[in-house]
């Protein structure tokens, strides 16, 4: 591919290649992401070109392995163009009949389809599935079309032309304007507007500058950022382009994880297919604008998500981070000015300078502007990535797009903002979601995590989780960080271990707020947060386990006991089987007895007792029940009437 | 791992100081581990103090100053892991294996470690072992999945 060297040659270009695309062509798309990897989706692929061989379609149908869909509970998706046909959880069996019935004789396989648990209708289009229908997917919804290691596909969608014309009909100043316009705030995190940020590298004296991707994705429930530089690696490095003309800078950097090796795959592939057709390199599209872009990979370290650390890692250093007397938009990498976005914020740009600021501020809220994609897991019916405007409310996300909560279970909290979040309540859910909203409610955006949890779910637990992460994460720099925090989580793990006392709220309270005022980076001074914010809303639950030594939830293992109730067990031995440590005891017409002293309490008793005996009980803050003398435990024919 | 191949992956990334952790990342995933002659290799060619590369190499988690098992068991302990019992898996695992996180075991058969979230939140819990992915693993099929290995 000889390089482009004007917006001419790119239309001429673009045209070429979709005047070969015939609307009518059979093309087959399946989720390659890493989610669906682990579904199978691999061989569902081989699975696919064997079959389209055998049938002797193999010239006639187009293969074509998109990044994520978004929709990992029902992974791999396969989606029939041009008619759009959906078909999910596809396993390499499904293959033979797709190939014969739906592309041979345009069939539809209607087990296949979603079917819509509110309504029981079958549901063909994907675009029709309610987990789809109340998106707004302007980034994500790329990810459909594209195969992330053809830069042909992202042209057809109209790739680059937002760069073309940044670089041939804007100056600096200009395609700097439209993003301060559209008021894109940082979707990292902190949500500090891009635009500002820009505009102090901009204005700062030196020559040498950076721009950086931040897609060093640690918060735990999160992979939004994974996805997009797996599915549409392109779009990041267009937006990166384009960041780099505004503030003047040469060179930039993608500071990927290093657990994410499909997305460092997809974005060197990228990289190396824009330096050949001339969207990187010396002389972008013919104007005197040079740019170039490097991938360093991140070695495990999650206080690297903080800028300063980040770029003290791109240094060839241990990542820790620096104090910001001076922000690192005058002074960072290597001293200089460096603009540091996350992988969302940057894919934002293209459409900003494509569409107009205008246009991309009719969505979202006063404050917050566009869409946000959420990461929505945990107890949900529909977990995945959604994209939606900023201002849904949470009960829309978690009940209209999420399908609520699994299980039939009842809502309890919906944790957002990663491990410097916060838990909110059940009567927050019609609070919109915005970056002020959520950190007036004591929670934050973060970069999008959302982690449902049901009523099974113990809110002193979740804070210890969180606060075991971050000491484990931080970095030991400064004082209040490693060892305040260390503290914190000693006290929280003798509360769920049945050891908490009188004051120690009021002293944990005491350690986040030092915690908070003095830690160096981000990762110290909101670590408090999952403890404050779950002491706020559930404070009936630390009380229980410190007063009552019980756990409302039923789930921290020193504070509860597992019994059969003797009138309910049928002696179906489904949990005398199963018990890993041999602590039950019983046999065939003999009712089982748990022995407390060899049980474990790893619940599995619990889960294999068949629903309709439901004879294993779960008790807290109440002493286990006498067992049944021996001789009463043999069940004789009608003894027991059900 | 023997110098040569070394050499190789320094000149690769053209002898810079300021590549010194993407030159231990692929010795690491060659070789599996850092042993001290190679850190001293990497610190006269790259000319960075062996204290600055001891600092990196304990600072970050991908490292390992210590051989690793043949097979590399990650229990993702990542809040949507967590809150669907993560936990259980975890103690499950240790109780086959015999080792704790951060350990291998005499054989060098297994290396155990917990991950913060590998992103495949709508299979958990998970465990990956050499880099294939259990989604939906309940603690008594970890012993099950783990038999395989040699």
């Amino acid at each position: 591919m000889p390089k482009l060297n004007s917006s001419a040659e790119l239309e001429k270009l673009r045209d070429e290649i979709l005047s070969n695309r015939d609307s009518d062509q059979r093309i087959i798309t399946l989720c390659s992401g890493t989610a669906c990897h682990a579904t199978g989706s691999r061989s569902v692929a081989a699975a696919i070109e064997e079959e389209l061989e055998k049938q002797g379609l193999k010239d006639q149908v187009i293969v074509r392995k998109t990044g994520c869909h978004g929709f990992c509970e029902r992974g791999p998706i396969i989606v029939l163009y041009p008619e759009g046909i959906c078909y999910l959880q596809i396993e390499p069996e499904n293959i033979p009949e797709i190939v014969s019935q739906t592309i041979k004789e345009n069939k539809i396989l209607e087990h296949l389809l979603y079917i819509d648990p509110s309504s029981d209708e079958k549901i063909t289009r994907e675009d029709e599935i309610p987990f789809y229908k109340n998106q707004q997917r302007l980034l994500f919804g790329a990810n459909l079309q594209i195969d992330p290691k053809s830069i042909e596909d992202y042209l057809a969608l109209g790739g680059y032309k937002a760069l073309a014309r940044a670089l041939l009909k804007m100056d600096p100043g200009q395609a700097l304007e439209e993003v301060k316009k559209a008021n894109l705030r940082g979707r990292g995190g902190g949500g500090f507007p891009a635009g500002i940020k820009w505009e102090g590298s901009r204005s700062a004296p030196e020559d040498t500058k950076y721009v950086i991707v931040n897609a060093d994705e640690g918060d735990p429930g999160a992979y939004m950022d994974r996805s997009l530089l797996e599915g549409n690696p392109h779009s990041v490095l267009e937006g990166l382009a384009i960041g780099a003309y505004t503030i003047g800078a040469r060179e930039g950097f993608i500071y990927v994880r290093q657990e994410y090796p499909l997305a460092v795959d997809n974005i060197n592939t990228a990289i190396k297919q824009a330096e050949e057709y001339g969207f990187l390199g010396e002389n972008i599209l013919g104007s005197d604008f040079s740019f170039t872009v490097k991938v360093h990979q991140g070695a495990g370290a999650f206080v690297c998500g903080e800028s300063t650390a980040l770029m003290t890692a791109l240094e060839g250093r241990a990542g820790e981070p620096r104090p910001k007397y001076i922000r690192s938009n005058i002074k960072g990498l290597w001293d200089k000015p460096t603009v540091l976005n996350n992988v969302e914020t940057w894919a934002n740009v293209p459409l900003i300078i494509n569409n107009g600021a205008e246009w991309f501020e009719k969505y979202g809220t006063e404050t917050s502007k566009g869409t946000k994609i959420f990461s929505l897991v945990g107890k949900i019916n529909n977990t995945g990535l959604v994209e939606v405007p900023m201002g849904m409310t949470l009960r829309d996300i978690i009940f209209k797009v999420g399908g609520g909560i699994r299980g039939g279970k009842k809502f309890k909290a919906v944790q957002t903002g990663g491990p410097s979040g916060g838990c909110l309540p059940e009567h927050l859910l019609d609070l919109q979601v915005g970056f002020d909203e959520l950190t007036k409610a004591g929670s934050m955006m973060g970069s999008g995590g959302m982690i449902a949890m049901d009523e099974d779910t113990c809110m002193v637990d979740v804070a210890r989780y969180f606060l075991d992460f971050l000491t484990d994460e931080s970095c030991g720099k400064c004082v209040p960080c490693r060892e305040g925090v260390k503290q914190m989580l000693k006290i929280l793990t003798n509360i769920t271990e049945g050891r908490g006392q009188e004051g120690d709220l009021e002293l944990l309270e005491e350690l986040g707020q030092v915690a908070k005022e003095v830690s160096l980076c981000a990762l110290g001074q909101t670590a408090p947060n999952p403890f404050l914010s779950t002491l706020q809303y559930f404070r009936d639950e630390y009380e229980a386990h410190i007063s009552g030594k019980r756990c409302p939830a039923l789930y921290c293992k020193d504070l509860i006991a597992y019994y059969i109730d003797p009138e309910e067990c049928q002696a179906c031995q489904a949990c005398l089987k199963k018990c890993p440590s041999d602590a039950i005891i019983g046999g065939k017409k003999t009712i089982h007895v748990i022995d407390q002293e060899k049980c474990t309490k790893c619940n599995t008793c619990y889960d294999v007792c068949p629903s309709r005996f439901s004879a294993v009980k779960k008790i807290s803050g109440e002493p286990v029940p006498p067992a049944i003398p021996e001789e009463e435990r043999t069940i004789t024919r009608g003894s027991k009437e059900k | 791992m023997d110098i040569e191949k070394v050499d190789q992956i320094i000149d690769k990334h053209n002898s810079e100081a300021s590549s010194l952790i993407q030159v231990l990342l692929e010795i690491q995933s060659e070789n599996r581990w850092l042993p001290r002659q190679i850190l001293e290799r990497i610190s006269e060619k790259l000319e960075v103090p062996l204290s600055r590369i001891q600092h990196i190499a304990t600072f970050y988690k991908a490292f390992s100053l210590i051989p690793k098992g043949r097979h590399e068991v990650h229990i993702c302990m990542g809040t949507a892991c967590h809150v669907r019992g993560a936990q259980n898996v975890l103690t499950a695992v240790e109780d086959y294996t015999g080792i704790k996180p951060g350990e291998t075991d005499l054989d060098l058969k297994f290396s155990l470690e917990t991950v913060n979230c590998l992103g495949c939140c709508a299979l958990g819990p998970v465990m990956e072992v050499d880099g294939q992915i259990h989604g939906k693993i309940s603690p008594a099929e970890t012993a099950d999945a783990l038999k395989k290995y040699e």
